[in-house]
């Protein structure tokens, strides 16, 4: 045999696995990889560019993603530089250093969705607060259908924007019931949401500041709630002689 | 051009996974024989296909006509440095549920030496060498992808074999 056959014997197929990280790396496909939840076991998706989408890892996922994304799924590990990040965004609700692939949703979705990531735990604020934020004052029903399709709940924190009327309003991922769920685990009170709703409370006030609060944020709740006045409107409130709180902005 | 190159240029996303298919093994084997580390190659193949899918999507019709695909992912392959490490650690990588696990040497133990003798040669011969005779480009494709003319090539080929022959001599 002469050393060029032997050379040419050198070579053989494509070793398992290159072309699955050739679709990885070039974003034909995107890794997966299943967490822990408050909510049971989670399906994380995620790309070179970020975490793509969150979903309960019930039978069809991937059909599912697919559906959704037009792009397979393959298990994979998350990038090495912010794959860490994934549980702590998910425990904080909030992507913080987790980068974010929101690149199928509009600007004004995308906009909504990084205001709603601002939302801090145990906190919940009304879907017209997010359409104010995002400056469409009157889009609560377009923001409702971000909400909606939020590819990524749980880290981007849907669950926390609830209806103007205190009640929590509908949940993609599950279900209202998960909703509930993951707002008890948070430390907010869904009960006595549903109750300052039934006596049309939309925001309350510390008269030892003079500051009005979204009943669940945390600066009116750090006054201690014996003296907190109830008010059915930010108009209301501002009669009243009280001013609007910098931190929950309820407008 | 040819017809994987004009379904590229049609619909790179479609196309790109036969492109990986037909030239992957070509790339792989050929790196091995280069670096002489499966774990090297297969990222150094994963590095080029990813580069080279980059690169295809800012091609326009032009370019498409004056591509030829081998030469082309090969300059890639050949120009990935030492620095191509870093960037694993910004995409997913792939895990094998199947237990052959994705990261096993597919090599087979006896061809190991070739490495040894492969290593011997200076770093242009062996180039040409593994090029010509592992991946099985033509002169004038190496020539394309190293940025070397056609009769160097072919000396380097010529001197890189005579090399490995008296290496091989001396093992006797």
């Amino acid at each position: 045999m002469s050393i060029e056959d032997k050379l040419s014997g050198l070579a053989g197929g494509l070793p398992d696995g290159i072309s699955e990280g050739v679709a990885l790396g070039t974003g034909l496909a995107d890794g997966y990889d299943l967490y822990p939840s408050p909510l049971g076991e989670v399906v994380v998706t995620f790309n070179t560019e970020g975490v793509s989408s969150l979903d309960l890892a019930t039978k069809g996922y991937e059909t599912r993603f697919a559906d959704r994304h037009g792009r397979r799924l393959l298990r994979a590990e998350p990038p090495a530089d912010w794959g860490r990040h994934i549980p702590e965004a998910m425990e904080a609700g909030t992507p913080g250093r987790l980068p974010v692939d929101l690149r199928s949703r509009t600007a004004f979705e995308n906009r909504v969705l990084h205001i709603a990531a601002t939302i801090p735990r145990g906190e919940v604020r009304p879907y017209g607060w997010l359409a104010r934020e995002a400056e469409k004052p009157g889009a609560s029903r377009a923001v409702g259908s971000t909400m909606a399709r939020n590819p990524i709940p749980l880290i981007i924190p849907c669950h926390r924007v609830v209806r103007s009327d205190g009640h929590l309003g509908e949940y993609s991922l599950g279900g209202p019931h998960n909703k509930w769920e993951l707002l008890t685990h948070e430390g907010v009170e869904p009960a006595r949401l549903v109750e300052l709703a039934e006596h049309r409370v939309r925001v309350q006030g510390d008269p030892a500041t003079g500051v009005y609060c979204h009943p669940t944020c945390h600066v009116i709740r750090a006054s201690g709630q014996w003296n907190v006045v109830d008010f059915t409107s930010t108009a209301a409130a501002q009669s009243a002689g009280f001013r609007p709180c910098e931190v929950c902005r309820p407008g | 051009m040819d017809d994987l190159t004009a379904a590229l240029a049609g619909d790179l996303d479609g196309a790109f996974p036969t492109l990986v298919e037909s030239a992957g093994p070509g790339l792989y084997w050929g790196l091995r024989r280069l670096c002489g580390d499966h774990q090297e190659a297969e990222d150094l193949t994963q590095e080029t296909f990813i580069r080279a899918y980059r690169s295809l999507g800012g091609f326009d019709r032009d370019r498409f006509d004056e591509l030829r695909l081998s030469p082309w992912l090969w300059t890639i392959a050949l120009n990935l440095g030492r620095n191509h490490l870093r960037s694993r650690s910004r995409r997913p990588t792939f895990v094998d549920l199947h237990e052959h696990a994705a990261s096993e040497d597919p090599e087979p133990p006896d061809t190991v030496a070739w490495d040894d003798r492969l290593s011997a040669l200076p770093i242009n011969q062996r180039r040409a060498v593994v090029l010509r005779h592992v991946v099985g480009l033509g002169i004038g494709e190496i020539s394309e992808a190293t940025g070397r003319p056609e009769g160097t090539v072919k000396a380097d080929i010529h001197r890189g074999l005579d090399r490995l022959r008296r290496v091989m001599e001396q093992e006797k």
